[in-house]
């Protein structure tokens, strides 16, 4: 068989098509797995014993699985890191992409987006070993493995991500957009957070979700720094169990196939759930406003 | 627990590689507390007799005895004593399991050196961990909130404390809880209000140990059974073992031998 140009356009597009298929085989098999282990629990605890429990005894006999304290601690520890890291990075993001000098700007970019290459356990081992102390003798706290603690920890992790993204976004508005805005007697203040911002506001919004769904989901340093304390946070400067915290804890040991084993799977789908939440959000958002050209404003 | 994940591996590692040798085999199966002290032996075994080979896997002392009674496994270890009920099944299936004591395991408190409280009792302790004792005020120490750590509750550390100090209550839910032994000793060294517990291996001088009921927890009070957070390791054979078996076991028990790597792997030895 003589290769046509026909036959070798096909065989590539397979070959491609195999190979973007593999990653969405791969993550549907994990995920099929993640289930598979996860819903035997299900017929030990009902559904909403199980999310809504305030209990989380897996070990004990009779055990208790109720993750409400564990889901309560993440979503916390995840606003409380938003509120810290959104300010930080998207203010950042508009000095670096409309106020600051090209030549700071190609040494302060690359510097941000290098956090992001901080090994998460190198920061947890920096929040325990440095913040923590001081925490507890600044505020005379009782711990400075605590909520607070981690959500800091977690902020840093997830500003090089807020700030690229929306950087990205801010950058690429369009220039006749200022222009125009500057023509018409606006200051360069008036023109950043009447038109800048709001004209990239899908990206911002997008880099701000991604952003959160890394705290969610990060491991190393809430299982380090949060505490460890299986309690519904009263205060910030309360210790906490966030999810992943549980699961890393306690998957090494836990007997194989046990109703313990399938409860932290289970705490993996509800993870698994509310990122894919996070992502669809951000998704839907940077389809719905985005900026096409100058036009549509 | 990373370690014992490794040293789960290298178990796999060690039945890959050495299986090949002909000779006897020994297959070792159970406890994942017992199970370093298995690891470490076993080569030492194995680098002196390298013609029998040994199989470890750390399936918990439940699985390990389980294997036993089946005759799956030829060593069973485990953390606690085989209970009545797996005893007559493994007679029923005609095989006698026989226990031998191979270590000591001994859970010690620990508080921050600069704490002026030095001893508390074994109640003491409990309601300390049941949430009920806040300020070490009320255990004579200074006016300053308890602040209480614990291990994630799959760890034999944990089981110990559950077992001798708990008694039948659970660990409150305020308890900070690490995920290593490592993670305890810097949570405590970094926070004057902190009390947690180490395996005895685990101690230095970073945190300060504490008396319990005024004795002090070292080999030879756990050895006397007079330091009440301890407990003996065991290995079960399937009936009195002979040939390798045999071998082995008396390897591990021999002082200037086994016993040496049951210090190394954080125990105290029978002798």
């Amino acid at each position: 068989m003589k290769p046509t140009p026909h036959r070798i356009e096909r065989t590539i597009r397979f070959v491609f098509l195999g190979t973007a298929s593999i990653s969405i085989l791969v993550l549907s098999l994990i995920v099929l797995f993640l289930f598979m282990e996860g819903i035997p629990i299900f017929s030990k605890v009902s559904v909403p014993g199980f999310i809504f429990g305030r209990r989380w005894y897996p070990a004990s006999s009779p055990p208790d699985f109720g993750i409400f304290p564990l889901l309560a601690a993440s979503v916390a520890v995840t606003l409380l890191s938003a509120a810290i890291s959104i300010p930080l990075g998207v203010m950042t993001a508009l000095y670096l992409a409309e106020i600051a000098s090209v030549r700071f700007r190609a040494i302060a970019k690359p510097v941000v987006e290098l956090l992001a290459a901080l090994p998460s356990v190198v920061i947890g081992f920096f929040g325990m070993v440095i913040v923590a102390p001081f925490l507890q003798d600044t505020f005379h706290i009782a711990t400075g493995l605590n909520l607070f603690n981690a959500a800091l920890m977690l902020a840093f992790m997830s500003v090089p991500t807020i700030c690229s993204i929306s950087e990205d976004a801010i950058f690429s508005v369009p220039v006749e957009l200022k222009e125009a805005s500057l023509a018409l007697g606006a200051t360069h203040w008036e023109t950043l957070y009447r038109v800048v911002v709001p004209a990239s506001l899908s990206g911002i919004s997008t880099a701000v979700i991604l952003g959160m769904s890394r705290a969610i989901g990060e491991t190393m340093v809430v299982l380090m720094v949060a505490g460890g304390a299986g309690l519904i946070p009263t205060s910030i400067f309360d210790p906490v169990r966030p999810m992943p915290a549980s699961i890393a804890a306690e998957m090494a040991e836990a007997p194989f196939r046990s109703d313990h084993y399938h409860a932290l799977f289970a705490i993996g789908m509800v993870l698994f759930i509310s990122t894919m939440i996070f992502n669809l959000v951000a998704d839907y958002i940077s389809r719905k406003h985005k900026q096409a050209g100058s036009a549509t404003l | 627990m990373k370690i014992r994940w490794l040293s789960g591996v290298l178990a796999m590692f060690f039945v890959l590689v050495v299986s090949p040798v002909h000779g006897g085999s020994i297959k070792i199966n159970g406890s994942t507390t017992v199970l370093p002290i298995a690891q470490k032996v076993a080569e030492a075994y194995m680098k002196e007799y390298p013609e029998v080979s040994i199989s470890i896997s750390g399936g918990g002392s439940g699985n390990g005895i389980k294997a036993l009674i089946d005759g799956t496994t030829d060593v069973a270890n485990s953390s606690r004593f085989i209970r009545d009920a797996e005893v007559k099944m493994s007679v029923e299936r005609g095989a006698y399991p026989v226990p031998f004591a191979v270590a000591y395991d001994c859970i010690v408190p620990v508080v921050h050196p600069a704490n002026t409280v030095t001893d508390l009792t074994l109640d003491q302790l409990k309601a300390i961990y049941m949430g009920e004792v806040k300020n070490w005020k009320a255990v004579g120490g200074p006016d300053a909130p308890v602040v209480v750590i614990s291990r994630d509750t799959s760890s034999g550390t944990y089981e110990v404390w559950d077992e001798k100090v708990m008694r039948k209550q659970r660990v409150f839910p305020g308890a900070l809880l690490q995920a290593s032994s490592g993670a305890v000793t810097q949570a405590v060294s970094r926070n004057r209000n902190a009390i947690g517990y180490l395996g005895i291996g685990y101690l230095d001088s970073s945190v300060k140990a504490l008396t319990v009921n005024g004795i002090p927890g070292n080999e030879e009070t756990t050895l006397s059974g007079k330091f009440p957070i301890a407990r003996p390791l065991f290995m079960f054979t399937r009936g009195w073992p002979e040939g390798d078996i045999l071998h082995f076991i008396n390897y591990v028990l021999n002082p200037h031998k086994g016993q040496k790597f049951v210090r190394e792997a954080g125990y105290v030895p029978l002798f």
